[in-house]
């Protein structure tokens, strides 16, 4: 781990403009992530601008939906009644991720942010284009059981790792960010990260020094029908294979609007408009949802050792919209 | 009636474990300690052609940094006598694997050296390299050392005339033990005396490692290793980190303390080597077999051959008279495997016991049945009685308590809702193995007693047997008798591995408690008016405070009084137990059997372990609260291996992929659900006096397979090539 | 967990056992130990304690007044660390001043310069639990967490639960149940269950609550299980983890999941010719 300065930050703006200033500092919340990347000298950072003292936690009730702070914990947002009763599948997603532990460290803008597990960006000796642009892709060639079948380019397969993120997208959130001026922006969440395309190295379109606020979760009507499916090579603490995030609004048998989003396919939560539109108006029966499995998978493009994902995440997705349905 | 023997206790050091006072290598404060941080190469093979630690050395806290250039030579070190082979840290330019070390930062604290170890700069002169087992398969070699497998009868024109045969080949993959606790080393010299706290299974090993590494006298090094945190096999040789660490504290006259990360325990310690073994089984429509033909492959390193032995066992587990069981080494630019929880027995057992499903498919007989139909009544290697052998029992009561009866016998042929369930069950096999120890025991005049012996406690609970023999032995109470291991100034122990401590160590604590009892007897005896005057040491008993008579505890002598007329505030008694000879007419082994039921997801191929019952027949069971212990230890290592474990590397490289328990999956408290254990004790006078036979390998050997089984039955898939992850089964 | 386990008789102890059970010392927090045949509960407290404790600060006592000897080398430069801080730390009740390198995390921080090493580093990276101390009363990772952050915080860790010689009912529970094996995971499962209890009673949701709209407080054997998985033992001794948690959350015990086979079952199965069971 480089030597960094330790900035605790005083409000939003002094934190935003100490890492605005500085090309080198990051904003450290939980850390969960970011300090096992410095460990693993993959992160940085000469500087620390430690947001865990800011009043950014809080989760409230907007006009039209809900707010969580970007400093609330995973745990906080998972358990908090308006999340629960509004939104669950949030909770279920996020309560699908990591540890009790590691969730009661990280924070919702946190979590947002954290960086891929592939096991090449890990590895400062392998190539890795995401941590060093220009050395190539240790996994397009090398081990890819974990990588991703969407989106992905010639310089990079690597999969965004997380699953609340999938539910945010199932839910059509919204990102609340501002600079050190001071400056508010609002980001819809599927807009949030990237692919990789030639620029593996950005995950995300904030820009440097941008501080995460909220996360605003508008009005949603799938508080009943929502369900969030997590397979994974044992049965907890371990990412995803595959994750969905399903959610169905029933409307005498009807499915009147869906949303599926997968997780663990592609540098992004993988939102499947094609599933969804092929769910609209349809009954909500298996048949209706294996064809949206297949509308969804259709474009996949597997790489040598995760093949296995193309049916895994039909079969998912499947599953997913019928416990969603039978809640709805 | 034994008052301690066979009742369960809680654990000795249950207090300070749970309490967090167990202190562990790296947790031993020194003042002025150094921090030392180990550099990783990071190609397979080749030459280093330079090494620049100017960055590295310029950095706040760096001490020194140690590299094959400014390294001291170390003199050969030796393990029994002879020149060890195993990997030694900074002796030369050559790089025979990646993760190899290849510097050793010290700083004056850990932060510093971690981070100073990223500024070194290596380059390397990089030659072809093979790490890929499966690449090298043709080219694999019978061991060189130990005796060549011979076929029993004609193997190869009994499969020919066979009636019924299966073939099928398995594969396990490298994994690595990752005990909890990361290996560790704090070295301080005093002049030329060296105390090292260490992570081991055998302190005085380490300590002949290092007096020979060193060139001082063995009485020079003490090496001190009270709580191990786990090893499995990991710590079983002296790895490459202790004679580094004390390397550094000895030029830089100071403590230095170097700790694995997660990631360098991946080439730091040895692994289960990744394993081919082809398998053909011929039997006769009966179900009797009669043919075994057992072809092993797994890898070694370039420098130094390791065998696990891996289809020893097939030879004795059943009857049958023809058998071939060759096993081949393949180099590879790895570093050396080694020893990991029931070495090759696991990883022969998984195959053949597959095999042995998929005979019983084959000839349509009930898996369980087919073990019945070729069970051995005595050793089928060498037609040597077993010394005790309650297979049978095994197989009948795990039956009978998991309900097998119900079984159908066709795969998918069972349901729990939309859940695939399957049945699997498998033999497990072990030796009963006794190796020489010592201990000491000193009884004092208060009552208490103090019992010394250098072996380690890696987490089995062999605090609190050897206390528990102490204390039967001695007629005291647990809490009257100290029982001290992992110190090389105790008297010598073997390693403990090979479920062989309980048998060996407590063999000597008994004998040095019965010596105890003698000399006392002598002692009072030569009193005229000795009430015990004609009795001989076999007679006498110990019994709180009380030596006495056996037959008529009436006729007693109070110790206290015995040793206060002798002026002794102390009676010490030193007892070495070597195995007997008699063991050499028997074939000593240890079985079980188990029974798995699955449940698995037809859409998802994700399997849950559902319910376990572990039946084990190793002779007489001392502390039947820890041995279950054992047994649920590895069953959960058996989920493990069966279903998860994978160390992955990227052959175009060489490099291990996966050296972190993010992407190294071992089992979680949410993949473990009920486990019985049940254990079919045996009478074996001819092991040893305790009848104690060893159980901690047991255990594991025949879950994998079980587990495979339950998954075939469950869905028809026979996945031959471990782990079984929801991709091989959708 | 195996409610049909077939334990049914309650056996009578001998003399012995009852006399012996007598002396030992009960276990404070947790009920009273099911005794079954064949067995009975040896428990050593502060005895135990006290000897362990002793034999390993001998070893570091012996080494205590050892100085450097001339020409031990040191660093040169920055010899204490850099960027340093003078963080506040308030850990198992007592305020501590340190000067930190603002590197330190909580974990180092602890076990190399308070010298509470009872926190386990397994992994550093987040990945075992092994670090688990509770701050705030909240169970986290202390291998990623920076010292400097947890200023001002309680920190409690392992050595913080047991009142004087009196054992926090989970340290009870693990030992009566046998929670662990080499111990090395242990004090970050304590310190993990001890934070899931005070999360299941603010009812909080986990990975296998069906319903996440409903709120309980009562945890099933499956949700321990669940709650407790970012904790990894290599020894295996889940099954003891949870029943250990379970009598502390409930009170209810759990059976032994272990038996001898006894004499009458021997003899039946014995026979070559036994009546087959299969």
């Amino acid at each position: 781990m480089r030597p960094f300065e330790y900035v605790r930050a005083s409000d939003p703006g002094a934190a935003a403009g100490a890492v605005a200033a500085n090309p080198q500092a990051k904003f450290l919340a939980g850390g969960t992530n970011l300090l096992d990347l410095m460990k693993e000298d993959v992160e940085r950072p000469n500087q620390l601008v430690d947001l865990t003292r800011l009043k950014l936690a809080e989760i409230q009730t907007l006009r039209d939906g809900v707010s969580i702070g970007a400093l609330a914990t995973n745990t906080e947002t998972a358990n908090h009644p308006l999340i629960r009763q509004g939104y669950p599948l949030l909770t279920q997603a996020i309560v699908a991720g990591a540890s009790a532990q590691l969730r009661n460290m990280a924070t919702n803008g946190g979590n947002l942010l954290q960086r891929t597990r592939c096991q090449y960006f890990y590895d400062t000796s392998m190539p890795c284009n995401k941590r060093e642009p220009g050395t190539g892709c240790g996994a397009r060639e090398g081990l890819n059981r974990i990588h991703a079948i969407f989106g992905w380019s010639e310089s990079c397969v690597a999969t965004y790792p997380g699953d609340m993120a999938n539910a945010l997208y199932a839910l059509d959130a919204v990102v609340r960010v501002r600079d050190s001026a001071g400056r508010e922006r609002t980001i819809p969440v599927d807009e949030f990260h990237r692919l990789p395309g030639d620029t593996p190295e950005k995950d995300n379109n904030l820009k440097h020094g941008e501080l995460i606020v909220a996360i605003e979760l508008p009005r949603s009507n799938f508080a009943k029908g929502s369900y969030y499916l997590k397979v994974r090579d044992r049965a907890s603490y371990a990412f995803a294979l595959v994750a969905v995030a399903a959610a169905v609004e029933i409307d005498g048998g009807a499915i009147k609007q869906a949303r599926v989003v997968l997780g663990g396919v592609a540098h992004k939560p993988w939102r499947s408009r094609e599933a969804e539109a092929a769910l609209t108006g349809k009954p909500a029966s298996e048949e209706s949802f294996r064809l949206a499995a297949e509308a969804a998978l259709e474009g996949a493009k597997p790489l040598a050792h995760n093949a296995y994902k193309v049916e895994l995440g039909k079969r998912a997705i499947v599953r997913a919209l019928l416990r969603a349905s039978r809640l709805a | 009636m034994a008052r301690y023997i066979g009742k369960e206790m809680s654990r000795v050091d249950g207090v300070a474990k749970v309490t967090g006072k167990a202190k562990y290598a790296a947790e031993f404060h020194v003042p002025n300690l150094a921090h030392g941080f180990i550099v990783l190469g990071t190609v397979a093979k080749g030459t280093i052609t330079a090494i620049d630690t100017r960055e590295a050395e310029a950095a706040g806290g760096v001490v020194r940094i140690f590299t094959h250039l400014n390294a001291p030579k170390l003199k050969p070190a030796t393990s029994d006598g002879k020149v060890d082979k195993g990997f030694r840290a900074l002796q030369s330019d050559k790089i025979l694997f990646n993760g190899q070390p290849v510097a050793l930062v010290v700083a004056e604290t850990y932060e510093q050296a971690r981070y100073a170890s990223r500024l070194v700069k290596v380059s390397y002169k990089a030659e072809k390299h093979e790490t890929d087992t499966e690449a090298v398969r043709d080219r694999a070699k019978a061991p060189s050392e130990g005796r060549p497998a011979k076929p029993r009868g004609n193997p190869e024109e009994a499969m020919a005339k066979a009636p019924v045969k299966i073939e099928a080949e398995y594969r396990i993959p490298i994994e690595h033990h990752n005990p909890m606790e990361p290996h560790a080393a704090v070295a301080v010299w005093q002049g030329d005396k060296l105390t090292i706290f260490d992570k081991t299974q055998e302190v005085y090993s380490v300590r002949e490692h290092l007096a020979s590494t060193f060139g001082v006298p063995e009485e020079s090094v003490s090496v001190v290793s009270p709580f191990v945190g786990g090893a499995f096999g990991s710590s079983l040789k002296p790895n490459y980190y202790p004679a580094l660490t004390a390397m550094a504290a000895r030029e830089l006259k100071r403590p230095v303390k170097v700790v694995y990360t997660r990631t360098q325990m991946f080439t730091g310690h040895g692994y289960r080597p990744y394993t081919i073994q082809k398998i053909a089984l011929g039997a006769e429509r009966s179900g009797k077999l009669t043919s075994m033909i057992h072809e092993a492959v797994h890898n070694t390193s370039s420098f130094e051959q390791f065998s696990d032995a891996t289809n020893n066992f097939t030879r004795q587990v059943y009857a049958c008279p023809n058998l071939h069981a060759p096993l081949k080494l393949a180099d590879t630019d790895l570093p050396t495997p080694t020893w990991m929880r029931a070495p090759g027995a696991v990883s022969g057992m998984f195959a053949l016991e597959c095999a042995m499903d998929e005979l019983a498919y084959e000839l349509k007989i009930d898996p369980l049945e087919l073990r019945f139909i070729n069970y051995a009544e005595v050793d089928p290697e060498n037609g040597k009685p077993f010394s005790s052998k309650a297979l049978r029992e095994c197989y009948r009561l795990g039956a009978e308590k998991f309900g097998w009866k119900d079984r159908k016998h066709e795969p998918r042929s069972m349901r729990d809702g939309k859940l695939l369930v399957g049945w699997g069950t498998a033999t497990g096999i072990w030796g009963a193995f006794q190796m020489a120890a010592t201990a000491r025991i000193t009884l004092k005049a208060d009552g208490t007693a103090h019992v010394a012996s250098a072996t380690s406690d890696i987490g089995p609970g062999t605090y609190t047997v050897i206390t528990m023999i102490a204390a039967e032995y001695l007629g005291l109470k647990p809490e009257q008798v100290k029982f001290e291991l992992g110190d090389s100034r105790f008297p010598r122990a073997p390693s403990q591995g090979g479920s062989w401590t309980t048998a060996s160590v407590g063999s000597a604590v008994m004998g040095a408690a019965l010596a105890v009892g003698a000399r006392l007897l002598a002692l009072a005896n030569k009193e005229a008016s000795s009430p015990l005057k004609a009795a001989e040491a076999a007679d006498i008993e110990m019994l709180d405070g009380r030596l006495q008579l056996k037959s008529d505890p009436s006729r007693f002598v109070s110790v206290a009084d015995v040793m206060k007329r002798n002026g002794l505030d102390e009676i010490a008694e030193t007892f070495e137990a070597q195995p007997s000879k008699e063991r050499q007419n028997y074939s000593t082994m240890v079985h079980g059997a188990q029974f798995i039921e699955v449940k698995v997801d037809p859409d998802l191929g994700t399997v849950r372990v559902a319910r376990v019952i572990e039946v084990s027949a190793c002779g007489r069971i001392i502390n039947p609260k820890a041995s279950h212990s054992q047994e649920i230890g590895a069953v959960v290592m058996g989920i493990g291996m069966a279903l998860q474990e994978a160390t992955e590397i990227d052959h175009r490289y060489g490099r291990i992929m996966n050296p972190n328990l993010q992407h190294y999956h071992v089992p979680v408290n949410a993949d473990v659900h009920s486990i019985e254990t049940m254990f079919a004790e045996e009478e074996d006078k001819v092991v040893n006096p305790l009848g104690v036979k060893g159980m901690g390998e047991l255990g594991l050997v025949g879950i994998p397979a079980a587990i495979a089984n339950a998954v075939f039955h469950a869905t028809g898939r026979r996945v031959r090539e471990l782990p079984i992850t929801p991709d091989k089964l959708l | 967990m195996n409610d049909d386990f077939d334990e049914t008789s309650e056996p009578e102890l001998t003399e012995d056992e009852a006399a012996l059970l007598d002396e030992m010392p009960a276990l404070s927090g947790v009920g009273a130990s099911g005794l079954s045949r064949r067995t009975f509960l040896g428990q050593t407290l502060v005895g135990s304690l006290g000897i362990f404790a002793f034999d390993l600060l001998a070893h570091e006592e012996a080494l205590a007044a050892f100085a450097l000897p001339p020409g031990a080398v040191t660093a040169a430069a920055a010899p204490v660390g850099e960027n340093l801080l003078k963080v506040v730390l308030k850990v198992n009740g007592a305020t501590k001043t340190l000067s930190l390198d603002s590197r330190v995390v909580l974990l180092d921080a602890l076990r190399e310069r308070l010298e509470l090493t009872g926190t386990k580093k397994g992994c550093d990276q987040g990945q075992c639990g092994a670090c688990t101390v509770l701050v705030d009363g909240k169970r986290v990772l202390s291998c990623l967490t920076l010292a400097a952050s947890a200023e001002g915080k309680e920190v409690t860790t392992i050595e913080g639960l047991a009142t004087g010689d009196e054992l926090h009912p989970m340290q009870a529970a693990f030992i009566k149940y046998d929670g662990f094996q080499c111990g090395y995971c242990t004090s970050g499962q304590i310190c993990s269950a001890v934070g899931l209890l005070e999360e299941a009673r603010r009812g909080h949701v986990s990975h296998v609550t069906e319903d996440v709209t409903e709120t309980t407080t009562r945890l099933t054997d499956d949700q321990i299980r669940e709650r407790m998985s970012g904790n990894i033992c290599r020894c295996g001794a889940y099954p003891g983890i949870v029943a250990a948690i379970q009598e502390v959350h409930s009170g209810r015990q759990t059976a032994h999941t272990w038996r001898f086979a006894d004499e009458q079952q021997l003899a039946r199965v014995r026979r070559e010719n036994a009546d087959e069971t299969v």
